[in-house]
């Protein structure tokens, strides 16, 4: 794999032709806000955040799913891109219902997280107040629309890590939203394996645990990529062959 | 001023010192006479409504947002009614930590009523200059006592952080228990404060007696009337604050209900609404509205009960008794602030049991189940008052129905028949005078209602008083 050479923020950087902007970005030391992305999926570039400047272009790119070539200049820090991150930030705060005080992953929120990164102090676009419905059909979790941010994580590792695509986007623009199976109550449906891979990806308060009060909820992702490793190294076959 | 008119209105806005917003209207009649007194609360929340679709294991971290000044009660009722939906038992060592944090949330509550809200009135007069008479006032005068006053709410707040892990708004309690045992830490933390908590108490409890001397004169003015009274009693008929069932008494001393379970309230009590106020009125319905007015609230809690469960406080609850004199009850709204005082004795007293208690640093607080049940009812005795949620849920816990019974507003009518009763003895003639008005304010202090919001604990005395007409138009106007 050919090795490509270009610059971050003026520092000379050095990644692989299959690695995307923002994971020669990391390994560079060089942070670039996320949402949508979670190490271990696929990356749709859906959430907008990770916006760059390519010299030479107008064009913003997602750092998650654009490919450096040789020379090129990437600026991931500007007045612009800052004024960028926080106006999506704002937007996602108003056109769903978000009351952190009392929501279930208060303090263990990435858009939480990511609103104090980009200095949100208030939002300057009318909240939308959307009537959303919440979904308590299923035993052990609990799907709040209200507090969905449309990122797909849960949708992707449905399909990509469990291979059960339960969930999927119904709709279109600003009435998108996140359904299960053939638009049906979670709990009837037939493909989920009850896993909860959807709820731990979550980076907000839409997919709980049932029985979790305010705050109490933390997320573990670590799961993710060592079940990725574990797949594509087949450490489990060789385990097996050594058990045997 | 337009002598013609036949009714006059004296609007006093806001209404100091008390937990909230407020004002009051006086009606006159065509000689000039009280006819009528209205508290009007114009906060409109909505809690009921928005909490609809929402699920059983988030109300009590939601309601706990009705009030900063006792979130913990609500907190507390919210988690019962969700033990009842959720139909279980839960762990004795829950229920011992959950009666620990009201207690610290009753200290807390009532040395804001008494220190912050009420002692400038007791220590500095009534009379005294609007000016100074309040927290400044009274650190000029009564440093040392004050800051004992502080402590003792610190002391309660304190309580409250050590188990819920912050002051205000802790989302600790849950349904099925508490979510952390108490640590040994904790324990020594909060045993600590007793001895220093215990001496200020006491020291309060004789103050009081100095001003209900003091203001002997004045004092039969202060919503003395015959109402009914409820409250929570234990099995055994004794003083209650977080288990028990509900007992009705009428102001002849006579037992009109005994320990009826809390998911029965909805038998005993019915609201209707009035269209100059959002405070619902609630009233024990077979009495109907008129006459079914009800207090409670300390003042109530301990015209009920047989004894208490404290030797110092039975004590001194034997010596409140003999304030009734002829009469069976207290009946005095001023003798709130007195019970109130000896309620702040027993929750030191009874945090102290507790402690003792050979299961209050257990580990299992927390037990688990899903919906058994599709209505729940959770009472307790909030520092006010009883207070009652009432939540019916689908099978999968989402909320369907929310109705919240709050101790203010149990008081409601009690607190129009003090005003009026207050208006009748002090408004003279046709003038508005600064001590009609502090004492209009005094009375209503009395119950220390709770408007759900902002405290006016150091606020200036922004008195705004209107006289109008039948009709509306604005005859006279006074600002200080």
């Amino acid at each position: 794999m050919a090795v490509i050479t270009f610059s971050i923020n003026g520092e000379p950087v050095s990644g692989r032709q299959d690695e995307s902007i923002l994971e020669i970005a990391r390994q560079h030391n060089i942070r670039i806000p996320t949402l949508c992305h979670l190490d271990g999926l696929s990356d749709v570039g859906a959430c907008r955040l990770c916006l760059v400047e390519v010299e030479g272009t107008a064009k913003l790119f997602p750092a998650c799913s654009t490919f450096p070539s040789e020379n090129m200049v990437v600026r991931t820090d500007t007045d612009r891109l800052r004024r960028y991150r926080r106006t999506i930030v704002e937007l996602l705060a108003s056109e769903g219902n978000h009351q952190c005080a009392v929501c279930v992953v208060n303090n263990h929120c990435e858009l939480q997280n990511l609103a104090y990164q980009v200095g949100l102090e208030h939002v300057r676009v009318q909240y939308l107040f959307p009537r959303k419905d919440l979904d308590a059909s299923h035993r052990d979790y609990i799907i709040d629309r209200n507090r969905c941010v449309l990122c797909t994580r849960c949708v992707r590792v449905c399909h990509e890590v469990e291979g059960a695509h339960v969930w999927d986007i119904a709709n279109r623009g600003i009435n998108c939203e996140i359904i299960a199976d053939m638009h049906q109550p979670w709990g009837t449906s037939d493909s989920c394996t009850s896993c909860g891979k959807c709820v731990l990806v979550c980076p907000v308060g839409a997919l709980i645990e049932k029985g979790a009060t305010v705050a109490e909820m933390e997320k573990h992702r670590a799961f993710l990529p060592y079940i990725m490793t574990a797949r594509t190294k087949h450490e489990w076959i060789a385990r097996a062959i050594e058990e045997d | 001023m337009d002598k013609t008119n036949d009714t006059r209105t004296i609007v006093i806005d806001p209404v100091t010192r008390i937990e909230g917003h407020a004002k009051i209207t006086i009606r006159l009649d065509e000689n000039g006479r009280v006819a009528d007194a209205r508290f009007h609360v114009n906060e409109f929340r909505g809690f009921e409504k928005f909490c609809e679709g929402r699920l059983v294991w988030e109300m009590p971290g939601l309601t706990s947002r009705i009030c900063g000044i006792c979130p913990a009660s609500h907190l507390i009722a919210s988690a019962k009614a969700g033990d009842d939906i959720l139909a279980i038992q839960i762990p004795e060592t829950a229920e011992l930590l959950r009666r620990v944090l009201m207690l610290g949330q009753w200290i807390q509550s009532h040395a804001l009523s008494f220190f912050h809200l009420s002692a400038p009135d007791f220590l500095l007069g009534f009379d005294a200059d609007p000016a100074t008479r309040n927290l400044f006032g009274l650190l000029a005068n009564n440093k040392e006592f004050l800051r004992k006053g502080i402590r003792l709410r610190k002391f309660g707040q304190e309580i409250i952080a050590i188990l819920g892990g912050r002051r205000i708004h802790t989302p600790w309690a849950v349904a099925g228990g508490v979510r952390d045992p108490m640590s040994n830490e904790e324990h020594a933390a909060i045993a600590a404060w007793l001895p220093e908590a215990k001496a200020t108490v006491l020291e309060a409890i004789d103050v009081m007696k100095s001003v209900n001397d003091r203001y002997r004169k004045e004092i039969p003015n202060f919503g003395n009337f015959r109402s009914l009274y409820v409250g929570l009693v234990a099995e055994d008929g004794s003083f209650e604050y977080y288990g028990g069932g509900i007992r009705v008494m009428d102001g002849m001393g006579n037992t009109l209900a005994d320990r009826v379970p809390p998911r029965e309230y909805a038998r005993l009590f019915e609201e209707k609404s009035e269209e100059w106020t959002y405070l619902k009125v609630p009233y024990y319905k077979s009495f109907g509205p008129a006459e079914g007015m009800y207090r409670v609230g300390p003042l109530a809690r301990l015209n009920i009960c047989d004894r208490m469960g404290t030797p110092l406080a039975e004590a001194e609850r034997r010596t409140f008794r003999q304030l009734a004199g002829e009469q069976e009850t207290v009946n005095n709204a001023f003798f709130y602030h007195y019970a109130r005082t000896i309620e702040m004795l027993f929750a030191v007293e009874e945090v102290e049991r507790l402690l003792g208690h050979p299961l209050i640093r257990g580990l299992h607080v927390r037990a688990r189940a899903m919906i058994n049940s599709m209505s729940g009812v959770g009472a307790c005795e909030a520092p006010r008052g009883t207070l009652f949620h009432h939540y019916e849920v689908d099978e999968n816990g989402v909320l369907q129905k929310v109705n919240l019974l709050i101790a203010t507003a149990q008081n409601n009518s009690a607190m129009n028949r003090t005003v009026r009763q207050l208006a009748a003895r002090y408004l003279d003639g046709k003038e508005v005078t600064e001590g009609l008005l502090n004492r209009i304010e005094a009375g209503i202090r009395c119950y220390d209602p709770c408007l759900s919001c902002s405290t006016h604990a150091a606020g200036s005395m922004a008195l705004h008083v209107v006289l109008e007409s039948a009709d509306g138009t604005i005859l006279d106007e006074r600002k200080r």
